[in-house]
């Protein structure tokens, strides 16, 4: 292999991804570990890397404690219905009451937050959300991240986290290859911060053609939260949480402003109110306890995101499509028409360049919404990840093992995306995460956890051995072709990742099945799983580009196979308007009322599932007050 | 497509290359200049076209929905700490927006970590972060914990 290899050793915290969890890692990483060397892998240019690439209009998670707005128990409480009573309420306790002083310290750096002219707090679009022109919200964190960093690798894609060998289940690194020059790169590491992306584009999106790229998560999100940390072992939580959310048709604009600031409302092709009139039925299907507009209209409690979305779909499959955003009577208002488009041209430009193309003026005309296809991930309103241990003055012992956010392997920590059971962290309690799990790394070296770490040269080399196998793959067999991408011998990333789109669209409960599924239908999906992964063996990269395609469909691939065991675990509808098992239609509290636990094991590429406790910290309902509608 | 490269315009200074987040952005080598290598695989993000020091870096709307006709231009200014915005419908209509990117110049007002006093012992003890308890509420109030907010984990269902 022609490409040179190049060992950065004596690494304390290597931070792989450079998202809002990586960046917050990397900047406190340096206060507790004044001495330590930290270390970003990122696979992008952090300056505009992750979900916030683009921007944010919103902060989606503050509690204002400071102008007695919430307290994190309140939060809790909202996260927890949201998701239909399955969170981990340690670490959102703990996400939650950080995550002030991380949007504190965003101001004083420079990050425009919005204000109310009457309180002086924060300019509030919803209860959990603050407003701000957050166009440079990524390349503010990333100037923080760069002066508490050592180095910074941009453009390294981590395709596999490097394991001791004098301890079973410690990480010691990872290794990847540099997505320009090709190089190998290989991490030598006390610990590692997993702060990569969640998954976009593992099932079939709704456009073809160039738009199958214009999806609502960035479409480099590829799973490698995931891959990295299922490839090593670690311990899964709530896989089968997928969301799929009601945006703005083909822009993907979010609707969360709308309806909260704007005070927007949705309508049939009628321009009638249809969502009250499916709660009946659907409160059959999930109990009143989950489901109860009365007690949502006497206290905070919202309807869950993921019920409001069955009623969507379920009038949209009366043939009372489309759904329409009520636009016309806020955008009669010039500020909250300039709210509304700056809302978008600050985070989801895609938006205001279809209104553009379709001479959709949403003064005069309301927009069409729809729901979008599944994503997975750990740092929005789901709470896919990995099985961390609690912070030790909260947790009980099922969720406590030492050192906060650390996964099921050891000197392995998580952040953002990488966590699961933390939903509605957003980008704030996603960098918060990252302060966190930096802090719980510096104290578990400095307890000595990470001495005598041992890697062999044979691991290393096997590794990069294996990272160059489609290029090698692709030189072999491309003489089987003269021109064109027909090849009886490889398929290459992009006819992978259509395979694995439509496999998981059909057997996973995708959009063109209406999100149903059942056990035999999964079966299914995990048999043509497993030959797709025999494929992905004679993957073929024509170029490096292309190589890193090749990994991010790998890492889709085992994010998408774990969805698929967790979906097949959990033998009820614990979301519906998330997704439906057919065979299982109603939530099982009795059953169910538990959290889904996954390993993988790395040898055998054996799953073995368990049910862990769901502990529940406050209760139910707090004092009345105006009803509010639960963020999408 | 989505991104699409006014080839006259286009020097090739690569600027749109480092930045692009999904490695798309790429410089022709025969004519050296850029263009998007990967158009579905282009989020529409416009970090290229903000980092374009000529402009020469345009969006369309994806083909498969989006007709013909129209633009959303930008133009970032990190000197002045805004960002200018003109829209532009197929029927010639025309919006324009300004907002602020940042309050405070680039480059002075992080803190370097390194030279803090560093953290004692009772602090790596402690559940606090970095200048906390004060930036929670900015002022002396303490971190929350379960006892005092009169909390227990407790086990069952809850609704």
């Amino acid at each position: 292999m022609a490409y040179k290899t190049i060992v950065e050793d004596n690494i304390d915290i290597l931070v792989c991804g450079a998202g809002l969890g990586g960046t917050g890692a990397a900047w406190e990483a340096r206060f507790w570990g004044q001495d330590k060397k930290v270390v970003i892998a990122e696979k992008a240019n952090i300056d505009r890397s992750g979900a916030v690439a683009q921007g944010l209009y919103a902060i989606n998670c503050y509690m204002g404690t400071r102008w007695g707005e919430n307290n994190p128990e309140d939060h809790v409480r909202y996260a927890r219905i949201d998701l239909m009573g399955m969170v981990r309420e340690d670490l959102l306790f703990d996400m939650a009451r950080h995550v002030d002083s991380t949007v504190h310290q965003f101001e004083e750096w420079g990050l425009p937050l919005m204000r109310d002219p009457k309180t002086g707090a924060y300019q509030r679009e919803g209860r959990w959300q603050i407003m701000i022109h957050g166009e440079s919200y990524k390349p503010i964190v990333a100037e923080a991240a760069k002066k508490s960093a050592d180095t910074i690798y941009n453009r390294i894609c981590v395709t596999h986290l490097l394991m001791d060998e004098s301890k079973e289940n410690r990480v010691a690194g990872a290794v990847g290859f540099n997505v320009r020059t090709g190089n190998y790169h290989v991490f030598k590491s006390k610990t590692v911060i997993v702060a990569a992306g969640g998954a976009s584009m593992i099932f079939k999106p709704r456009s073809v053609g160039e738009g199958a790229g214009r999806v609502w998560y960035a479409p480099w999100s590829s799973g490698s939260a995931y891959g990295l940390l299922i490839n090593a072992g670690a311990k899964m939580t709530q896989m089968e949480n997928r969301i799929v959310l009601a945006r703005f048709k083909d822009g993907y604009g979010p609707v969360g402003a709308y309806f909260l600031h704007l005070k927007t409302r949705t309508q049939n092709c009628n321009g009638e109110e249809y969502e009250s009139k499916w709660w009946p039925q659907l409160q059959e299907m999930v109990g009143k306890e989950y489901l109860d507009p009365e007690a949502s209209h006497r206290t905070h409690r919202p309807i869950p995101t993921c019920l409001r979305n069955h009623a969507f779909l379920n009038e949209v499959n009366a043939g009372r499509g489309p759904i329409h955003m009520v636009t016309m009577e806020a955008f009669q208002d010039p500020h909250l028409e300039e709210v509304g488009w700056e809302n978008f041209l600050g985070m989801t430009v895609g938006q205001a360049v279809l209104w553009a193309a379709t001479d959709v003026d949403p003064k005069n005309e309301n927009p069409e919404l729809t729901t979008s296809e599944p994503y997975v991930m750990g740092s929005h309103a789901t709470g896919c990840g990995a099985w961390c241990s609690g912070p030790e003055d909260v947790s009980p012992p099922e969720y406590f093992w030492g050192y906060n956010r650390m996964t099921s392997v050891e000197g392995l920590f998580g952040a953002g995306d990488a966590v699961g059971g933390t939903p509605h962290a957003f980008s704030s309690g996603s960098f918060t995460e990252g302060r966190l799990a930096a802090k719980a790394a510096c104290k578990y070296i400095d307890d000595g956890k990470a001495d005598g770490i041992r890697v062999s040269d044979s691991q290393i080399n096997k590794r990069k051995e294996e990272i160059y196998k489609p290029l090698e793959h692709y030189k072999i067999y491309r003489n089987e072709v003269v021109a064109g991408s027909v090849n009886p011998n490889y398929i290459n990333p992009r006819q992978g990742l259509d395979r694995l789109q439509k496999l998981m669209d059909e057997y996973c409960g995708g959009v063109t099945v209406s999100y149903m599924t059942n056990e035999k239908l999964l079966n299914i999906g995990l048999k043509k799983m497993h030959i797709l992964e025999e494929d992905l063996d004679k993957l073929a990269a024509e170029d490096i580009h292309e190589l890193l395609r090749a990994w991010e469909l790998k890492h889709r691939v085992r994010t998408a196979e774990s969805v698929f065991h967790h979906t097949l675990f959990r033998k009820e509808t614990r979301w519906p308007g998330y997704y439906y098992r057919g065979d299982y239609m109603k939530l099982d509290d009795k059953n169910w009322h538990h959290l889904t636990v996954s390993r993988r094991d790395p040898k055998t590429g054996e799953y073995t599932m368990e049910k862990a406790p769901c502990y529940h910290l406050v209760d139910k309902d707090e004092a009345p007050a105006e009803p509010e509608k639960a963020e999408a | 497509m989505p991104t699409f490269v006014y080839m006259t315009r286009c020097d090739g200074c690569g600027y749109c290359v480092d930045i692009c987040p999904s490695d798309i952005m790429h410089i022709d080598e025969t004519t050296r200049r850029a263009y998007n290598i990967e158009p579905n695989m282009c989020w529409e993000c416009y970090s290229c076209v903000k980092a374009c020091p000529h402009h020469a870096i345009d969006v369309r709307g994806y083909a498969d929905f989006a007709p013909l006709g129209h633009s959303v231009r930008v133009d970032r200014d990190e000197e002045r700490g805004t960002i200018a915005w003109k829209i532009k419908f197929r029927d010639g209509r025309e919006k324009n927006f300004l907002s602020p990117i940042t309050t405070k110049p680039w480059g002075k007002h992080i803190p370097q970590l390194a030279d803090v006093p560093a953290p004692d012992q009772s602090m790596r003890d402690s559940q606090l972060l970095f200048n906390e308890p004060k930036y929670i509420r900015m002022d002396e109030g303490d971190l929350h914990t379960l006892e005092a907010a009169g909390l227990k984990l407790k086990e069952g269902v809850y609704y």
